[in-house]
């Protein structure tokens, strides 16, 4: 007697604990077998893209904080740098190092965030999460130091950033570092090294190399297919080129080397961070002849960083007013779920959680 | 007797009141008033651990995710289990309209009935317990089996696929672990060459965590399955399909719930400690200050690996039942019986 079976759909979110914030996940499953993935987005569209069109380039600033909103400083960086492109403005030495610090200090905290409630997703109850918070804290405390803002950070600017480093930050900073450090080392022996952990991340949710690169995946979830592509050192920069580092990869492509592969990346960006406090010079920290808004020629301009969790583009288009006459952003969590169908399918419905989780999406970035 | 005496085992102290009550009452009246004493002390202990058990692991796991946990409600936040319940207590019941209503109605009861079951036999003193059953070992398991058709009702009857999903992930985890854990007593029993719990007890010159130390690991293991504990507590992982089987009830049926998961958690421990820590027995303090810290010290242990670990999956949950657990269990029989068979 064969027993007959009937697919079920579920639905996870808009309103669901490990979906990240409202994304929405139709699962049809066979039993705990996932045979189909839908993703429907949308439920956090803002209008971000329309909304730029109607202000300035510097007002704009401020979107780009609430994009993703565990990276403000990272989405700053790369938004300034094209509104730089398209109006020609330089930028001076000083301002470029504390660009560079809190991009890099940005990606630790991002970073942080992603491994620890990847941890959750595959089942722990909030430790390490709790740890990492600790942490991040930290970071959020530079940051305050430096702009005044912890999240929505807000803090660079056309030309420069908004106002010099404090003294008392590079000495903070410099007791960071090493702290961090020994914190990455605890997380790899308490998280990396367990072995539930393992079986859990393992062979699960596997990203071919050719996929990934087709479905435009950057980031974390690129490299950990292991393609060896970073924006920091493929299409340099700001002042990349001038520091030592390296570019982790992974080479299976699932959820255990997307992990590793972020975690690796902190020790860099600690390393980057370590060259650029010793190579800082003094002097302005803007350029001096902008004051105020920026009016760009009319043309076009694209530029992007390797932000925590892809590449990040703005697309800038001047009809030689004070603001964009068009605005598009590239958010990377936005393109690298596009490949989550092919990643989900066949695998369990815990899987499908534990694959959400290991690419890391901030909703304000995926719907904008 | 003097009062260190009474202090010494509290059953001393219900003795003298029925001797005291025999001189006027009848027979029947006795037997009655010291049963029903009997039964409410156990009930009580065993259903109010909730309130202590859920304040305790809060508490714990705060410290260990360097928090402070519960802090406001109360001296170092000891009324907030409290606070905690009478707010679940005034909440309105939901009923799901297309839920089925006598099975969904009957579910908590059915959950929380067997919870309390097992607590008739627990020994916590020579003397302290409700009824010393020759089959005890025995009853404790059918007890700790019928806690899986509840759970399907629950599931079933919610007509929620996040319900339904958590109540099918329950079938098979608990009917698979209902087998090593039964197994992994076997060795307890042979040894013990009883199967009442107080006659393992005083079998135990030394704890048989030390002999029966496979036992012990296969019990551990395999119970963590029965009482859907991290990490073997797929049924009800949050982050996949939210509260598993219990995801529609609210207010009362829900605290039935949650008293029945903590009674069987803190149950757990008491068998624990009868089985492998040598219940009662331990120097200078009172027999049952020794069985309740005991108890104590198990009920860290599990929070201390919900703290640490990870959930595993269905599939791999079944594989370690199956193929770890139960050959474990088996070994251990063998050897304990062989054993037995040369030494004595």
């Amino acid at each position: 007697m064969t027993l007959e079976t009937q697919p079920v759909v579920i639905n996870f979110g808009p309103q669901h604990p490990s979906t990240h914030g409202v994304f929405r996940l139709v699962l049809t499953v066979d039993g705990e077998v996932v045979i189909d993935a839908k993703m429907v987005l949308g439920y956090l569209h803002r209008g971000v893209e329309k909304l730029a069109e109607e202000k300035t380039y510097v007002q704009n600033i401020t979107f780009t904080d609430r994009l993703d909103y565990l990276s403000a400083m990272s989405n700053n960086f790369a938004y300034v740098q094209a509104v730089e492109k398209l109006a020609g403005i330089a930028v001076p030495e000083r301002a470029e190092y504390i660009r560079v610090i809190m991009a890099e200090l940005q990606r630790i905290a991002s970073h942080l965030m992603a491994m620890g409630t990847f941890f959750q997703d595959a089942g722990g109850w909030g430790g390490p999460l709790m740890y990492m918070f600790r942490d991040r804290e930290k970071v959020l405390d530079l940051f305050e130091m430096a702009c005044g803002q912890r999240l929505t950070c807000n803090y660079m600017r056309p030309g420069g950033v908004s106002m010099d480093l404090p003294p008392e930050f590079i000495p903070e900073l410099k007791k960071f570092i090493p702290a961090m450090r020994a914190y990455l080392d605890e997380y790899e022996e308490l998280i990396a090294e367990n072995e539930i952990f393992k079986i859990r991340t393992r062979g699960v949710g596997i990203l071919p190399k050719e996929l990934a690169i087709d479905a435009g995946a950057s980031g974390p979830v690129l490299r950990a297919s292991g393609v060896r592509w970073d924006l920091r050192k493929d299409d340099t920069y700001s002042i990349y080129d001038r520091f030592d580092f390296d570019i982790p990869t992974g080479t299976v492509g699932d959820c255990y080397d997307r992990f590793m592969v972020r975690l690796q990346e902190c020790r860099q960006s600690l390393r980057i961070i370590e060259q650029a406090v010793r190579d800082i010079p003094g002097g302005p920290w803007v350029n001096p002849g902008v004051r105020g808004n920026v009016w760009a020629p009319p043309g076009e301009a694209y530029a992007h960083v390797e932000g925590p969790k892809g590449e990040l583009g703005f697309y800038l288009v001047s009809d030689g007013g004070v603001g964009p006459y068009r605005f598009k952003i590239r958010s990377p969590s936005y393109i690298n779920l596009t490949a989550l169908k092919e990643m989900t399918v066949g695998y369990k419905v815990a899987d499908a959680i534990v694959i959400l989780g290991s690419i890391d999406i901030v909703m304000g970035e995926v719907d904008r | 007797m003097t009062v260190l005496d009474y202090l010494y085992d509290l059953s001393n102290l219900v003795q003298a009141f029925a001797n005291w009550l025999s001189t006027f009452a009848p027979g029947w009246v006795v037997y009655w008033v010291v049963g029903l004493i009997a039964v409410a002390t156990t009930l009580l202990f065993a259903v109010n651990n909730t309130l202590a058990m859920n304040y305790i692991e809060r508490k714990v796991i705060a410290h260990f995710q360097v928090r402070y946990g519960p802090n406001r409600a109360g001296p170092y936040g000891l009324l907030q289990p409290v606070a905690d319940a009478v707010k679940i207590l005034l909440k309105e019941p939901i009923i799901p309209a297309v839920a089925d209503r006598p099975v969904f109605l009957l579910a908590p009861i059915a959950a929380f009935v067997p919870a309390i079951m097992p607590w008739a036999v627990i020994p916590f003193t020579p003397q302290m317990m409700v009824a010393d059953l020759n089959v005890g070992v025995l009853y404790v398991f059918a007890m700790g089996s019928l806690a899986t058709i509840p759970i399907f009702m629950a599931g079933w009857s919610s007509r929620n696929k996040f319900a339904l999903l958590g109540a099918m992930r329950a079938v098979a985890q608990m009917v698979s672990y209902e087998v090593p854990l039964v197994l992994s007593i076997v060795g307890v029993v042979i040894s013990a060459g009883t199967l009442s719990l107080r006659g393992i007890v005083e079998a135990q010159a030394v704890p048989y965590v030390i002999p029966q130390f496979l036992g012990f690991l296969v019990f551990f293991v395999a119970g963590l399955g029965e009482l859907n504990r991290s990490p073997l507590d797929i049924l009800e992982a949050e982050s996949e399909i939210v509260a598993g089987y219990h995801t529609e009830y609210s207010g009362f049926m829900f605290i039935l719930y949650y008293i029945a998961e903590y009674t069987h958690l803190w149950a757990y421990s008491a068998f624990i400690t009868t089985f492998f820590l040598a219940g009662w027995r331990g120097p200078l303090l009172p027999p049952y200050v020794w069985f309740v810290l005991k108890m104590l010290f198990v009920a860290f242990l599990l929070i201390w690996l919900r703290a640490t670990m990870p959930r595993l999956r269905i599939d791999q949950l079944l594989s370690l039942a199956w193929k770890f657990l139960l050959p474990v269990a088996l070994v251990n029989v063998f050897v304990t019986a062989v054993g037995v068979f040369i030494f004595g």
